[in-house]
């Protein structure tokens, strides 16, 4: 927790939780689609339900699906600029049962056939936790550059992005593997203390036993 | 980051370094930064509190819904004239509370100290004191660290969440570091510091979140007005050497556990308190939306969650109404 988290963010009102927290659940969310969603569906669960339209919610969440910051002029328009682009959102009220947080954002995305979802709370002050990507359970706050990769499991996988993120000079602040089952599939979470460029990204990628991978810029300032 | 106001003191006690130091050579180990980018960025922030306050003072513009608009420049006018018994410092605080608050609810940009809904307290008290001491920039940006230091306390011990905390959690929260900030720009000592949290926060307990429909403005805006004045007088409380006989750690404990036990409707819903009064009900069901801007891209769902009575109706009406 920064002192810039208390002192900030600078953002567009209503609502630090409401506005800048629910915009940068979205920024988060866009992330995990890697690219402008076309359909997103989003649950409001706990205070969101009653709470979404007058904190400017449904903007601030448009806002954030089409990558714009907390501080961006265009977020009360916001809803207008998704029209525009074509972006099919839907808000509607959900229960996510009695342990999640009382603000929390359910979004279900869609763009050129793939689909991503993502819960997360907005936990106050613009602070926001990631609990859940594509089903798997996650812990992350958005406060780092993520990588999410899934891959073969195999001996030398997590070497070999670790190598590539070093050659970078990008120091990981916190590494996470964990698999359903051996041999399978295997979730790499790996958090940066420095921003992780595209070409480190792209060389990941280019690892045949790569499945997926997505890079999510942190969303803090 | 810190987690008690005990561990401040103590640092301070054994570097010898003021409060707000203390404070900037955590963030600087914590966040890998320097001392210079971290105080410029504190500027640019406190320059954009101050384009907040001066906005609000001088517009009359309403906010999203209507139900706030100009009533800061109003109280600044009455504040000039000869009806006020505030004093300059207090009647500031008051005008200046609004003031961000105003913007803030016309969707303008503020920075959140801790949060967008308690945005008024602090300016209020810095640029106020800032008027009255003569205090450099250089000396609100210490405040601004010291304020952030007692913000990262709470964060640890409590919340400054108004869905998890109620509105203690946001405005009691907001002017316990206004009241620290001051007390330690006044030349106060690291103990009365802490006195100041203390002071402020006692008197905040138990305060419900209970948001007019739904909106971050009434009681948001007065909430603000309130808690600032509040700040103001803990600090001078703390400054004339009275103790509070609970610790400030234990005050802010204890806000967390009130805002633990507190019933879902006074956390920030929108269902109780004075959202759900006769007159609350009937504001929440005339608020003039603007539009078809307000609405979801998929419209017809939006119009069935406002029928359902899951958000306030999008007809335009008049908000005395």
């Amino acid at each position: 927790m920064s002192v810039f988290d208390i002192i900030g963010p600078r953002m567009i009102g209503p609502s630090s939780s409401h506005t800048a927290g629910a915009l940068r659940l979205g920024l988060l969310a866009r992330g995990i689609l890697g690219r402008t969603p076309e359909r997103a569906r989003v649950g409001l669960h706990g205070s969101f339900a009653t709470t979404y339209r007058g904190h400017g919610t449904d903007r601030a969440v448009a806002a954030g699906l089409l990558g714009m910051a907390p501080d961006d002029p265009r977020i009360p328009g916001s809803l207008s600029v998704a029209r525009e682009q074509g972006l099919d959102l839907a808000f509607e009220p959900t229960d996510l049962g009695p342990d999640a947080h009382p603000a929390s954002l359910a979004f279900d995305l869609e763009a050129s056939g793939e689909r991503a979802t993502m819960v997360g709370a907005s936990v106050g002050g613009g602070s926001v936790e990631v609990t859940e990507v594509n089903g798997r359970q996650v812990e992350l706050t958005g406060k780092y550059d993520t990588l999410i990769i899934l891959a073969r499991d195999m001996p030398g996988t997590t070497a070999a992005v670790a190598h590539l993120l070093a050659a970078e000079g990008v120091n990981i602040a916190f590494l996470e593997v964990s698999r359903e089952k051996r041999g399978r599939e295997a979730t790499m979470m790996i958090e940066a203390d420095h921003a992780i460029p595209d070409r480190v990204v792209d060389a990941i990628r280019a690892f045949e036993w790569v499945r997926y991978v997505r890079r999510l810029r942190k969303v803090t300032d | 980051m810190f987690s008690s106001m005990r561990e401040i003191v103590e640092r301070v006690e054994s570097t010898g370094l003021p409060f707000w130091q203390v404070v900037l050579e955590e963030e600087i180990e914590d966040a890998d930064t320097t001392a210079e980018l971290v105080l410029e960025r504190m500027a640019e922030r406190l320059a954009t509190m101050r384009e907040a306050v001066d906005r609000g003072l001088a517009s009359d513009a309403p906010s999203i819904s209507g139900l706030l608009g100009g009533g800061a420049r109003r109280f600044e006018e009455w504040r000039r004239g000869e009806g006020s018994m505030l004093g300059p410092f207090v009647g500031k605080v008051v005008a200046r509370a609004q003031a961000t608050m105003e913007v803030n609810a016309r969707m303008g940009t503020i920075v959140a100290t801790p949060t967008a809904g308690s945005s008024g307290i602090l300016p209020a008290i810095l640029f106020s004191a800032q008027d009255e001491l003569g205090l450099s920039e250089e000396d609100l940006v210490r405040g601004l660290l010291v304020a952030a230091g007692v913000g990262q306390v709470i964060v640890a011990r409590a919340s400054v969440s108004g869905a998890a905390g109620g509105c203690q959690a946001e405005t009691g929260s907001a002017a316990a570091m206004a009241a620290a900030a001051l007390t330690a720009m006044r030349g106060g000592t690291p103990e009365q510091v802490c006195e100041s949290v203390a002071f402020t926060l006692q008197g905040m307990l138990g305060l419900i979140c209970d948001p007019v429909a739904g909106l971050v403005e009434v009681p948001c805006l007065t909430r603000n007005v309130s808690a600032a004045v509040q700040a103001a007088a803990a600090s001078e409380l703390a400054l004339a050497g009275l103790r509070f006989p609970i610790p400030a750690d234990e005050v802010i404990d204890v806000m967390g556990q009130i805002g633990a036990e507190m019933d879902e409707k006074y956390r920030e819903t929108a269902k109780g308190g004075l959202a759900a009064t006769a007159a609350g009900r009937r504001l929440a069901a005339s608020v003039r939306w603007e539009g078809p801007e307000f609405e979801n891209t998929n419209a017809a769902r939006a119009r069935d969650l406002a029928d359902a009575g899951q958000a306030p109706a999008p007809e335009r009406g008049d908000p005395d109404g």
